[in-house]
């Protein structure tokens, strides 16, 4: 375990360090260590599959699950080949698809969110990449199966809340989540992608900055030094985290879910909304 | 701006739409004297004490003494004749940008027109999510889609009327979303901006990139029309559409 000391000494830059670190576990690494016997499903059945995000089902804890996972590569080849974790929109069809069939079957889904952004290039404007987020962001809103959703890594704009629309949203402790990656606030902010250590602190990204504003339900230690020393610690620690939050979702009715859902993201900024200089209360319901 | 521009919506002669704030827009869409706003004292403010390059605090204030209210206002309002609730945004309140209140705005409003069963119509124009609110912006993407759906399975119309520029966060999540996607001739649509593009993939991009007649090749937008027709457009498919209600 991390200790408290060793964890309020690093700087913010520290941990955008460590949740980018070429050695940090990746997607695979989790789902291959939860789930042995995963087998990945490929394609959105339109056009393309997209390689930057992995899909398919395993089994976990004596159940089936459908598993997300955006994915980074740990040489250039393969970071060139999964596309640095940057996805497509047909990557967010990928996991629509496997969401509508979790929601077919029943199956609880568990989604790992390790993305500096959707791809920031012409190829995914051209296919239409902000309506594919926009409609998969909806679309949870109506998949009546539990979903628990876990930043491991970089969690940065639309590109991670696309499949991070969650019941439960978790942290490892030394990843972020952000609004924009550092680099992309500082060039909007700045117009200066330079200015991205002054971005990352002021934008509050890391793990107990969002457990404080009440984005996230809990954050899951890493082993001293961070998730990279020891990728089986790591993912026991997950596994743990991950049953700790599925396990009470489980027996809940499907309309309750999504009631839960709902509620957890219209009432997301609470602690903002109870300031009194925010304004009145929202309007009792109709 | 000159009077002969305001009196043709701001549309050049040529046929270039320049950029038209949230009172011109309710003025155009809306039947004189139905324009009827909410929550417009829901209020931003510094949860993150945003410092530099420049305090926010400073930012929302210099907005508010421009006499502007936030980046999205929200209200009822009847086009010829037809009740619906209409959410505009306004370009000068922080380049449009998707905050806590403008989410909240949207949201209630997404909220009472499902419970009233009235039609939605929003008129964007945005640079993304607000930096100086942090992911609890970027939560907003869900918070409004999240009651988008419910007025999606409501059965209700919703009609999107994308601006220049409307970018990042608000078309990556509601403002794509549109039974029908209604683009202005000329305005620049899309996720990430060209700016931001050439800086991270040092493409040269061709030239219309983005622009509402792109979107409309990529399937993205239903229709462009031009602001002279729009009212006109926007009471057809109402009535079209409000046959459902």
């Amino acid at each position: 375990m991390t200790t408290h000391a060793q964890r309020d000494t690093l700087s913010i830059w520290q941990v955008v360090e460590l949740a980018r670190h070429q050695d940090r576990p990746y997607s695979l690494d989790y789902i291959q260590r939860l789930a042995p016997d995963f087998v990945e499903m490929h394609g959105d059945r339109v056009s393309h599959d997209d390689p930057a995000v992995v899909a398919g089902l395993g089994t976990w804890r004596g159940r089936t699950v459908v598993f997300l996972g955006q994915q980074k590569g740990r040489n250039l080849a393969a970071r060139v080949a999964r596309n640095w974790g940057m996805m497509h929109p047909e990557g967010f069809r990928k996991a629509m698809r496997l969401g509508r069939q979790a929601a077919k079957f029943g199956f609880p889904i568990i989604s790992l969110v390790d993305t500096p952004g959707a791809y920031p290039g012409e190829s995914a404007e051209e296919r239409g990449v902000a309506s594919a987020i926009g409609a998969a962001i909806l679309e949870w809103f109506e998949i009546p199966v539990p979903v628990v959703a876990v930043v491991i890594g970089e969690g940065s704009s639309g590109g991670a809340l696309g499949i991070a629309v969650a019941d439960r949203v978790l942290m490892l402790e030394n990843s972020l989540y952000t609004v924009a990656s550092p680099e992309a606030a500082a060039s909007i902010v700045w117009r200066d992608n330079a200015r991205k250590v002054e971005a990352a602190e002021q934008l509050q990204i890391t793990s107990r900055d969002l457990l404080a504003m009440g984005v996230v339900e809990e954050v899951v230690h890493e082993p001293e030094g961070g998730a990279h020393m020891d990728y089986d610690a790591t993912a026991r620690a997950l596994d743990a985290a991950l049953w700790r939050n599925m396990e009470p979702l489980l027996t809940m009715p499907s309309d309750e879910l999504l009631q839960h859902r709902y509620e957890r993201f219209r009432y997301i900024d609470s602690l903002v909304a109870a300031d009194p200089r925010f304004g009145p209360k929202v309007e009792p319901k109709l | 701006m000159p009077e002969e521009l305001r009196e043709q919506v701001y549309v050049c002669d040529c046929g270039h739409h320049f950029r038209m704030h949230a009172d011109a827009w309710i003025a155009l869409l809306a039947d004189a004297g139905t324009w009827q706003e909410r929550w417009a004292d829901v209020r931003p403010h510094d949860l993150l004490e945003w410092k530099v390059p420049k305090p926010y605090q400073e930012t929302i204030e210099q907005a508010r003494e421009e006499g502007l209210n936030e980046a999205v206002r929200v209200g009822m309002a009847e086009v010829d004749g037809r009740p619906l609730w209409l959410a505009v945004f306004d370009f000068r309140f922080v380049g449009g940008t998707l905050s806590i209140v403008a989410g909240e705005r949207l949201a209630r409003g997404l909220e009472q027109a499902t419970a009233s069963r009235t039609p939605y119509v929003l008129v964007a124009a945005t640079g993304g999510a607000r930096m100086q609110e942090g992911v609890l912006a970027l939560m907003q993407m869900a918070k409004v889609n999240g009651a988008l759906s419910r007025l999606h399975r409501a059965g209700l119309p919703y009609i999107s009327i994308l601006t220049d520029p409307t970018y990042g966060g608000t078309p990556a999540s509601f403002a794509l979303l549109g039974d029908v996607n209604i683009a202005e001739p000329g305005a620049s649509i899309g996720f990430t901006g060209p700016r931001i593009i050439k800086q991270a993939t040092y493409a040269v991009l061709p030239p219309g990139f983005q622009s509402a007649e792109y979107q409309l090749r990529c399937g993205q937008v239903d229709m462009v029309v031009p602001r002279t027709e729009l009212r006109e457009r926007l009471a057809h498919l109402l009535t079209l559409y409000g046959r459902s209600l």
